[in-house]
């Protein structure tokens, strides 16, 4: 199982825990994620609000650089994967937004080629069952609160699960013996960038979320997007000030939490990483 | 049956060929009875006005239509051939169109194989209320025709061939 | 040699303005095979009609074209003539010189000889041309209703008092359908019961009814006016006959917890029950999924305590046989299930909202059995939870209805209706309570739909947000509906008591097993489809197969009403005559050329081919073939169009017609191309080869 790896900026910055332990679960999983090279930013937010068609012709220029390596491009940030897996649904339906793209771009577009989200190589490629198997120190009596933000199965065409309902991440962590919990605000925003510009409103988004994985039980957030374990992580300080809350709710990534499982360190997920490490609760429950 | 030899024209004849100098286009409609009749009836009742070039071949449903029939036309001096029924959906009686469509399909690639023009050759989707589409139709297809000039090399090669 | 006789028309000045009409009947004198021609001012008048049957006599002419108008027009004018003329009618045909020629062109040249060439035309189709019998089809004068809802219910009635046999088949226990689990209806708020229970009791009671409960269409043969059905009475494990449905039954049943369809799921029912009061029959059933002596060998409370003797646990499914001539479809719809793996696998569902979790997030079925006075609370909206009286409703429009991504596109049409009936409801028993409904449009058509709507807006408060919601949670005592009111721009935050959603109207599940037996189409969501959408919105492309109410779309109680008499009517058309005479363009099958590939089965939208075996006189098989129906067929030819030895022709439009035509028009082509070397005019018969 080879995979032309997509890593994006943030995997290599502020959320280098998540590329690592995703390359340490891949590694115990016996996938191979292959970093493609030359690879550059794909734009984020800014591109595709400027210029749509532009934001396509990264996209295609990305999903190019998986030539020689697999048509099969796994891709672990949200936002990365909705810029790219958007553009290369249109590209695949709409011929005239193709021309224009491959116009843009210079480079002819494989129709063979798939975006795809990690979750949903390990959900469909992988498979529970052979997870299962793999799983070495299950995460009994850890209550996880899988939060997906709003872009990770939306908008329904680049859905990979129920695009209002998923439970991807559900079933991922349960295979590796979690307990997760039923709770509200999963699909809510995170306020994503916007903690820049107005922190005061995200922090009241965040504070909103991390109550509502509270009160359903949640010892820990898991998440797939590194904007998303940002503003989760990092603002729990800032409501402390602002609301008085001392929410100590650990958010880490899923991938962090498979790969423990599946008999990775601490270390090699980057577990200590958050603000708000998770490495005490996880060592009281000797899953450390 | 010996009728089947005489189709000659008696006093027409003499007229047309003595016109001959100025050529027409010859386009054969094969149209359903339901939708692109009844559509073509309208544009009648509605006096709107299309070149009279198009001669209607009225058959009950696009299903109906055999592609052989396109190429005997083609054969017999056609120079264009024009193949409408009721919209998708719409089949008087449901799903002749469909097969229609399918064997279009299919059969497209043959004709062209055959050393049909695929420019002489129209599809169209036309209902009962369309009488301006039918008159659209006839009237850039003809033009489409006009510009083509004489389908002789389909009936040269034929005649070689 | 044909003696063909041509009939050129003035039609006034209509055709005579742009076409010389005499010189098109002098030219047709000289086609081979025209006997007669003549040309008149209007050959559609008596005089003209007159004219025709005259020549035929005269002439003794062996075919006819009549060159005027459309055949639409008036080809049975003129085949009627024909035939009084003591011709075939099916020797007559018409060519087209007025909408498709005088009409559309400029008065020259290049128009007469247009009406000439199609008059030549119409000649080479008509000198082969067949005498052709209509087909006659007995009348088995019988119907068949599916469905006992309100649909089928009238429609049964309407037959049945026009006094016709009516065979009425219901799946579930008792007739009544989805208008006997409704509360009030609207805009006139009268109650549903009150108005749908004398007609179940009528259909129970009518002499010319004969009503099998449940029981489902198990399989159909034959065509219209001779159908036969195959009738399904499932096992209801009590003798319908002896029991007095006294009840007694039901009182003792010690399973007591199975939740009661009728109250969808709102309250309990026994295993053996009576579906609701006005039951019609008004006669138990078990249910052997949750019977305790079905499913653990022994109980048999009921029959201990049945004075009648009526409980039978060894009934078994029984068939029968019914003959009819014509049969109505209504089956209904049910609603959309949202949020559990409900019956429609292909759509997704809203397990954002809930439903199906949360007892206090219900659908409009669900909310008329709390608003009905003979519901689960009697008649108080009280919420499923604790049986609190919800201070504040959220209803929630098309959830499922004009929502593409969760595979919907179509309005559901009555729940705009229904939900401002809702809102009135509530209001009528909750003085304080709030009704919040989250709406995309208000569409309201109809007599005292708007009217209606305004009234729930501005006299019941009812408070109208524009918008969709996204999310429902509980928060402790509360639901909290996340929504933006789209009007405002402003996001939503709506605490409230009780949710209601409008969910989609939706064809039964698995009820396309049922029209494929039937031979009917139906569209993408499963809804059946009429032969027309404006101008046979009743019938079924399939003859004698009739439509009535929301099988075929989302529908309210009137539309369904009026389309169920219109149902009735058309039976009652087909059962006016005693056998009826079709068309004879049918397609004939060559058996000694059919080398059985069965393409024509496949292709045929109506299932009139079958296979038929040749048996020598042993009865050892020769061969199959394929063999058309005529009382089946339409005539569609798509089965000639795709027969591969060519061994299936189509009746009036046979492929030596079709041939001769081309021939036919091109032979002046052929006259300014001369091909030189080549023989004018080769037999059709071989070009057609």
């Amino acid at each position: 199982m080879t995979y032309a790896y997509y890593p994006g900026c943030s995997l290599k910055g502020t959320a280098i825990d998540y590329h690592t332990s995703a390359m340490a679960l891949a590694e115990r999983l016996g996938i191979e994620l292959k970093e493609m090279e030359d690879w550059v930013c794909c734009g984020a937010s800014p591109i595709h609000q400027r210029n749509p068609a532009l934001a396509s012709g990264v996209a295609n220029l990305l999903l190019s650089l998986s030539k020689g390596i697999s048509p099969q491009v796994a891709v672990l940030c949200a936002a990365c994967y909705h810029n790219m897996k958007k553009a290369e649904v249109e590209m695949r339906e709409d011929g005239k937004k193709r021309s224009e793209v491959e116009e843009i771009s210079g480079i002819a577009f494989d129709p063979e080629v798939r975006t795809r989200h990690f979750l949903d190589i390990l959900d469909k490629d992988y498979g529970l069952n052979a997870l299962k198997e793999k799983v070495v120190k299950p995460l009994s009596d850890l209550r996880v609160a899988c939060y997906y933000g709003c872009l990770l199965s939306r908008p329904p065409e680049i859905a990979f699960d129920d695009p209002e309902q998923p439970t991807i991440m559900e079933r991922l962590l349960e295979a590796a013996g979690a307990e997760t919990v039923s709770w509200s605000h999963r699909m809510e925003c995170c306020g994503a960038s916007h903690a820049v510009p107005l922190t005061h409103a995200v922090l009241r988004l965040v504070n909103d979320i991390l109550q509502s994985a509270r009160a359903a039980g949640a010892e820990v957030i898991a998440c797939a997007c590194p904007l998303c374990q940002a503003n989760l992580d990092m603002r729990q300080a800032g409501i402390l000030t602002k609301f008085g809350v001392a929410h100590n709710l650990p958010v880490v990534y899923f991938t962090q939490l498979l790969g423990l499982a599946c008999g990775a360190t601490g270390k090699e997920v980057m577990i200590e990483k958050g603000m708000v490490s998770a490495a005490p609760m996880l060592r009281a429950k000797n899953l450390l | 049956m010996e009728e089947s030899h005489g189709t000659e024209a008696g006093t027409e004849r003499v007229d047309q060929e003595t016109t001959a100098t100025s050529w027409e286009p010859r386009i054969v409609a094969f149209i359903c009875n339901w939708c692109t009749y009844t559509g073509a009836d309208l544009a009648g009742t509605s006096r709107m006005k299309y070149p009279p070039y198009v001669r209607v071949i009225k058959i009950p449903c696009t299903g109906r239509f055999d592609p052989l029939f396109m190429i005997k036309a083609f054969e017999r001096g056609a120079d264009g051939v024009l193949v409408s029924g009721c919209h998708p959906g719409d089949c008087h009686y449901t799903a002749g169109n469909y097969n229609a469509r399918r064997k279009y399909t299919v059969f497209k690639d043959l004709l062209a194989t055959l050393g049909i023009d695929m420019d002489r050759v129209r599809f169209s989707w036309i209902s009962a209320s369309e009488g301006g589409k039918w008159v659209d139709t006839i009237k850039h297809f003809t033009e489409v025709i006009r510009g083509k000039g004489p389908f002789r090399e389909y009936r040269e090669m034929i005649d070689v061939g | 040699m044909s003696k063909i006789g041509v009939f050129v028309c003035h039609c006034g000045e209509n055709i005579s303005r742009t076409v010389d009409c005499e010189r098109v009947a002098r030219a047709s004198e000289q086609i081979r095979g025209v006997a007669f021609a003549t040309d008149y001012k209007y050959m559609c008048s008596d005089p003209g009609q007159a004219l025709i049957k005259k020549a035929i006599r005269e002439y003794e002419l062996d075919g006819v074209v009549v060159s005027s108008c459309s055949p639409h027009m008036h080809e049975k004018t003129f085949r009627k003539a024909v035939e009084e003329a003591g011709l075939n009618p099916f020797l007559c045909e018409m060519a087209n010189i007025r909408e498709h020629c005088s009409w559309v062109h400029e008065k020259e040249e290049t128009t007469t000889r247009k009406a000439i060439e199609l008059v030549r035309l119409m000649v080479e189709k008509v000198k082969r041309n067949v005498a052709l019998e209509p087909i006659r089809v007995n009348v088995t004068k019988r119907a068949l209703v599916i469905g006992g809802g309100v649909g089928g219910i009238q429609a049964a009635l309407d037959i049945a008092d026009g006094g016709h046999e009516v065979i009425l088949v219901e799946k579930d226990p008792s007739v009544g359908g989805h208008m006997a689990q409704l509360s009030e209806t609207f805009p006139t708020l009268d109650c549903s019961q009150c108005i749908l229970t004398p007609k179940m009791v009528d259909v129970g009671s009518h002499p010319n009814i004969k009503l099998y409960t449940y029981s489902e269409v198990e399989k159909i043969e034959g065509f219209v006016g001779n159908f036969k059905v195959t009738i399904k009475k499932k096992a209801r494990s009590v003798d319908i006959d002896k029991c007095t449905g006294c009840g007694e039954c039901q009182l003792k049943c010690p399973s007591k917890k199975i939740p009661s369809e009728f109250d969808r799921g709102l309250k309990n029912r026994t295993a053996i029950y009576i579906p609701f009061p006005q039951a019609v029959p008004a006669r138990p059933v078990i249910d052997r999924e949750h019977c305790i002596y079905f499913t653990k060998g022994k109980c048999k409370a009921c029959q201990k305590v049945c004075p009648a003797g009526a409980i039978d646990y060894e009934q078994t499914d029984e068939y029968v046989e019914e003959e009819v001539g014509g049969i109505v479809v209504a089956t209904g719809f049910d609603l959309y299930t949202v949020g559990e793996q409900g019956p429609y696998p292909d759509y997704r569902g809203y397990g954002e909202y809930g439903y199906g979790e949360d007892p206090d997030i219900i659908d409009g079925l669900q909310f008329e059995r709390l608003a009905s006075a003979s519901g689960p609370t009697g008649g108080a909206i009280l919420r499923p939870s604790d049986g609190k009286e919800p201070k504040s409703v959220v209803f929630l429009k098309c959830i499922g209805s004009r929502h593409p991504s969760k595979g919907i596109e179509f309005c559901s049409k009555i729940c705009c209706m229904y939900t401002a009936k809702h809102t009135m409801l509530y209001k009528h028993k909750v003085h304080d309570g709030t009704a919040y409904v989250f709406y995309m449009d208000i569409r309201s058509p109809g007599k005292g739909y708007d009217e209606f709507v305004r009234r729930a807006i501005e006299e019941d408060g009812a408070v109208y947000l524009r918008g969709r919601v996204s999310r429902i949670y509980r928060s402790g005592d509360h639901l909290i509906v996340k929504g933006a009111d789209t009007l405002s721009g402003a996001a939503v935050e709506i605490e409230a008591d009780m949710v209601v959603l409008a969910t989609a109207v939706m064809p039964q599940p698995g009820i396309e097993g049922l029209f494929q037996k039937l031979g009917i189409s139906y569209d993408q969501y499963k809804f059946a489809n009429e032969a027309h959408p404006k101008l046979r919105p009743v019938e079924c492309a399939t003859a004698g197969i009739f439509l009535a109410g929301a099988c075929q779309g989302p529908k309210d109680i009137p539309e369904t009403v009026a389309q169920a008499s219109g149902a009735a009517s058309k039976v009652q058309i087909l059962f006016s005559r005693d056998e009826m005479l079709r068309e004879p363009v049918v397609a004939k099958v060559n058996e000694n050329t059919c080398i059985a590939c069965w393409y024509c089965l496949e292709v045929c939208p109506f299932k009139a081919i079958t296979q038929k075996e040749i048996r020598d006189r042993k009865g050892n098989l020769i061969k199959r073939v394929a063999e058309v129906n005529p009382s089946v067929c339409t005539g569609c030819g798509t089965c000639a169009a795709t027969c591969f030895s060519n061994s299936i022709d189509l009746a009036g439009f046979t492929d030596e017609q079709i041939y001769s035509e081309i021939n036919a028009l091109m032979a002046v082509g052929q006259d300014l191309f001369p091909e030189p070397g080549k023989e004018e005019g080769e037999s059709p018969d071989e070009q057609a080869a």
